[in-house]
């Protein structure tokens, strides 16, 4: 497995060292090229290997965030990681200094001197309020910049014009269109690697949001209005996409996969899309939007080009809610799978 | 008749609430008798229910945050085992139940465990450290206790009636709307905080007045403790905020009740518009809790240090900027918006600015203890555990002020890890602390300090486990509010954080067992003198407990660290001030209209929530016509004479006089 962009030098060799262990301690299950670990089975021995395995295998895989495969992605973690060493280096001192003062001034310790009217002292009280200060005036630097160059809606630096794909968010799947393309997919996102693709979002019902997070930032997702994202993958994989904003009782089966492929095999996708499949029209889309859990993932053969417009507009109402109010299993629509 | 009210609201085929419920009526029936039997129904309605004591209020506050969070942690269990089980696998709670569970979970926590717990604390402790007899309202004070119990009532009805809301903690329309919340669960939610919210908004007028208005002679603001400093925040921040709160949440009954459409998807509704309003009173809401928290560790640290508190100018300062820049930062909440990069950018730099005067405090806190003899009780354990917890959950709360960080964390467990962590190790450990520090005030006894100590490690350790571990869920990508998931990376830390949950819980075991044994080796725990930790501020120079007029002759100040002054010249001196002047004191006379309010209360929101329109008719009614009745109460005062006065204060004069004998014979 390629290493992650490692945080620091020495973080990099340490993780290094403790992938080398923590790929002897579980031989035979070496990360897969995306740097997921394969699938772990969960009987109770497994669950005790894992509290003690846990930190070794953190190591092995790095969390998804902090294993960006997307230049979007790249950027934010690089603003968290810095942000959270310019916090370090005020913060590890502070806690250091509360057990060795603690620890120091124990009321048994007769060679610690006793202050009992040391209440003030000018150049502390400078000190106190100036540390603080210049480490936020720092990181407020980070945070202005930051915030400009990775505003969600600015287009992404590339020679390459952008994708467009227009998500709809539903009770509960995602939907995606692709205007340019004319075709659309239910909980499946498939795109071309290291090209710029342009999100246009809205929601069918209620709030949510939208986050794949090897690629980068998230984005609401709201009925009657659009929001604009910006995202990257530099190559080909797989990632995994969820809803990150409750939106109910199906919030939780609310992911999707997300493959990375290369141009051509984007081009030959698209071509076997348009070849089977329904197709997306304001009939298929109002039977789509109906409350469901756990949609499987399927393609439009066509698609309407105008319709995300008319969701956005509410020309097309708002899906519809339960039917009942009690907390009863009919008020989930399982049946519907 | 009975509106939407039908037996189909019981949830009788489901084991989990009918056996939760059926446990908590039996214990709350089994006390009743036993109340009844042994004839405590006087005392209790006498001393407890009508009482208009402030200190008799404190600690019916602090008792309801309590027992509130037993329940909220039964339910913080069930999410937490949950999700260890239901990696690949449905888990014990389908959905319509867990979401209902961390919503109660999130509501019962902030605004019927953390809220009552410090408004108990300050309720208690204000009029004793300012040098006065009681709070500016008495008899509003037990209005507000009893509103706010009615709501955490309404909120446990939910439990076996009906249904608790489904929505998150904040019920964020369009998905509260009636459209997508068909059931009562959000009326639930909505009513209950609209009553409590009542209550909450009259104890902070009723606090912030005391603090500005009722003052021992000679206490000058800048010779106010600090725990009455972050109070007097604490409740203008109530008083500003608490109303966003009352009337976003109206906009969203009218939405539902009589199809209005603020926050609707149809016809120009915002759902923005929510979100700004709800998170403008909720972000101040962080500050209400913590600053009373901060005030508590100022006195405990330096009344364990044996030294003033350091940089007191700097910390009243640091207390009244968070008290402002709390109203600045909202929108931090909601980066992921799309709001554009100027409005993210000031708001998160906003976010950050309140880290230098928390900071600040943290220092301060550092260098009280510096030149100090510092003396480990469970207090100061509380203290240490939350100055190196709060710096860790503080940085990463500046780490989520960071609008590019945020678009990635936003939402997962790793924001869920970090609001845990300055609340469990900002506003409980504080409020554990308080708790500990002020009981043998409260009670006359000390609780039992090595049991103190044992659940603070259980509570430490346990927070770690629980909580570190939703941090790298959040790195690991996982969002929070999953009923299941399917991604192999997050199972292992949801099993430790499960762990993390059953220290905690151990934790609370050894609270209840300290409890327990403190009550039973009470005699052997006694606080004598009124002054069992060598105290600075003035609630020491009464007896444990206090009489119900506090000061005999309220005292005269003359510096900061009122009692530490007059204790330290009764040293020099060896003997007491003189023996002042009795003179017969006016108390106020208790008043049940607090509880029969409530009570009526409780029927209206009930009937409010199931649509019996006569009841609310008649609760309302109730209501108000127990108000009126109050109003035309003629005597308000009752008189203790000034021999009464004599011989309790004569009493407290002679605890120290022998304290003060003892003291000159050691040294």
């Amino acid at each position: 497995m390629v290493a992650g962009q490692p945080v620091m030098p020495i973080v990099g060799v340490l993780s290094d060292e403790l992938r080398k262990l923590s790929m002897r301690a579980k031989p035979g299950e070496p990360p897969d090229s995306n740097g997921h670990c394969p699938p772990r089975p969960t009987s109770a021995r497994f669950a005790r290997h894992a509290v003690i395995l846990a930190p070794l295998l953190l190591a092995a895989c790095q969390p998804a965030v902090l294993d960006p495969k997307g230049l979007v992605g790249i950027a934010d973690k690089t603003i968290l990681v810095d942000s959270l060493a310019i916090m370090l280096a005020i913060v590890v001192p502070t806690i250091l200094a509360t057990f060795g003062f603690a620890w120091w001034f124990r009321a048994g310790n007769t060679r610690a001197k006793y202050l009992p009217e040391f209440e003030y002292s000018g150049r502390i009280e400078l000190i106190v309020w100036a540390i603080p200060l210049l480490v936020i005036i720092l990181l407020s630097g980070v945070a202005w910049i930051g915030s400009h160059e990775l505003d969600p809606a600015q287009p992404l630096a590339s020679k390459t014009p952008p994708l467009e794909v227009q998500v709809v968010s539903l009770d509960w799947k995602w939907l995606f269109i692709y205007p340019n393309q004319r075709v659309a997919s239910v909980n499946q996102l498939v795109v071309p690697a290291g090209v710029p693709i342009h999100f246009a979002l809205t929601s069918a019902s209620v709030m949510t949001a939208f986050f794949i997070p090897q690629l980068g930032s998230m984005i609401y997702t709201m009925n009657g209005m659009t929001t604009q994202l910006n995202l990257q993958a530099d190559a080909p994989g797989s990632f995994h996409g969820l809803a990150s904003h409750f939106s109910g009782d199906g919030f939780a089966d609310m992911h999707f996969e997300v493959r990375a492929v290369p141009a051509e095999q984007f081009a030959a996708w698209v071509e076997a899309t348009r070849k089977t499949g329904p197709t997306l029209d304001a009939a298929s889309y109002t039977s789509l939007a109906k409350q469901s859990i756990d949609a499987k993932p399927f393609t439009y053969r066509a698609a309407d080009p105008g319709l995300f417009q008319q969701v956005a507009t509410q020309q097309l109402p708002p899906g519809p809610g339960p039917q009942t109010g009690l907390p009863d299993r009919t008020v989930s629509p399982r049946t519907e799978k | 008749m009975l509106g939407k009210l039908s037996w189909a609201a019981v949830p009788l085929n489901q084991p989990l609430p009918m056996i939760a419920s059926g446990v908590v009526g039996l214990t709350i029936l089994g006390v009743l008798v036993l109340i009844v039997l042994k004839g405590w129904l006087p005392y209790l309605w006498r001393d407890w229910i009508t009482s208009v004591d402030h200190k008799h209020i404190g600690i019916m506050y602090t008792l309801l945050a309590m027992v509130m969070l037993l329940r909220g942690f039964a339910d913080a269990i069930m999410m937490r085992s949950q999700q260890a089980l239901a990696f690949r696998a449905p888990g014990f709670l389908p959905p319509e139940h867990y979401d209902q569970i961390f919503s109660a979970h999130g509501t019962l926590m902030i605004f019927f465990v953390a809220m009552p717990f410090v408004i108990g604390l300050m309720n208690f402790v204000i009029p004793l450290q300012l040098g006065v007899r009681d709070v500016a309202f008495p008899t509003l004070n037990s209005v507000g206790f009893w509103l706010t119990a009615t709501g955490a009532l309404l909120v446990n009805v939910s439990l076996v009636v009906g249904e608790f809301a489904r929505t998150g903690w904040l019920p964020y329309p369009p998905l509260s709307e009636i459209a997508y919340s068909p059931g009562v669960g959000v009326d639930y939610y909505l009513w209950s905080l609209e009553i409590s919210g009542v209550g909450t908004l009259l104890s902070g007028i009723n606090l912030v007045t005391t603090i500005l208005k009722m003052h021992a002679p000679g206490m000058t603001y800048m010779r106010m403790p600090m725990f009455c400093w972050t109070a007097l925040a604490s409740n203008l921040l109530i008083v500003a905020a608490f109303p966003i709160l009352t009337a976003t949440l109206a906009m969203l009954l009218l939405d539902r009740y009589l199809g209005f459409h603020f926050f609707t998807n149809e016809a120009g509704g915002n759902v923005m518009m929510f979100m700004n309003l709800i998170w403008a009173w909720g972000h101040p809401e962080v500050y209400i809790l913590i600053l009373p928290a901060f005030g508590v560790f100022s006195e405990v640290i330096a009344t364990f240090s044996r030294k003033p508190l350091f940089g007191y100018r700097s910390m009243v300062a640091a207390t009244m900027i968070i008290c402002i820049l709390a109203f600045t930062v909202w929108l931090h909440h909601f980066f992921t918006m799309g709001a554009g990069a100027d409005v993210n950018a000031i708001f998160g730099i906003a976010s950050m600015i309140i880290a230098v005067p928390t900071g600040v405090k943290v220092f301060n806190w550092l260098f009280t203890m510096y030149g100090g003899r510092v003396v480990f009780t469970a207090p100061i354990l509380w203290s240490l555990g939350f100055m190196v917890t709060f710096v860790i959950g503080g940085m990463t709360g500046v780490l989520l002020a960071v609008p590019p960080a945020d678009f990635m964390l936003h939402n997962s467990l790793f924001l869920v890890a970090h609001f845990h962590n300055v609340i469990i190790g900002g506003v409980l450990f504080g409020s554990f602390a308080g708790y500990t520090y002020w009981f043998p005030k409260a009670f006359g006894f000390r609780l039992h300090d090595g049991l103190g100590k044992a659940a603070f490690w259980f509570w430490i350790f346990g927070f770690y486990f629980a909580f570190m571990p939703l941090y790298v869920l959040g790195l690991e990508g996982m969002t929070r509010r999953m009923q299941h998931y399917d991604v192999a990376e997050w199972h292992p830390w949801t099993l430790i954080a499960a762990g993390g949950a059953a220290l905690i819980l151990c934790g609370i075991g050894t609270q209840i067992a300290q409890l327990v044994v403190s009550i039973r080796h009470r005699e052997a725990l006694r606080d004598v003198t009124g002054d069992p930790w060598n105290g600075r501020s003035l609630e020491w120079a009464t007896s444990s407990p206090p009489p119900a007029f506090n000061f005999a002759v309220l005292p005269s100040i003359e510096g900061e660290e009122a009692y530490w002054g007059i204790k330290q010249r009764a040293i020099r001196q060896a003997r007491l001030r003189d023996e002042p002047e009795y003179a017969e004191i006016e108390m106020p006379r208790n008043s049940p209209t607090g509880f029969i309010c409530a009570f009526f209360a409780s029927f209206m929101g009930f009937a409010l929530i199931w649509h019996i329109w006569w009841l609310v008719a008649l609760g309302l009614l109730g209501a108000f016509a127990t108000f009126v009745v109050f109003a035309w109460r003629d005597e308000d005062e009752y008189i203790i004479s000034a021999d009464e006065v004599a011989r309790i204060d004569r009493a407290n004069r002679r605890a120290r006089s022998e304290a003060l004998a003892r003291l000159q014979v050691t040294t």
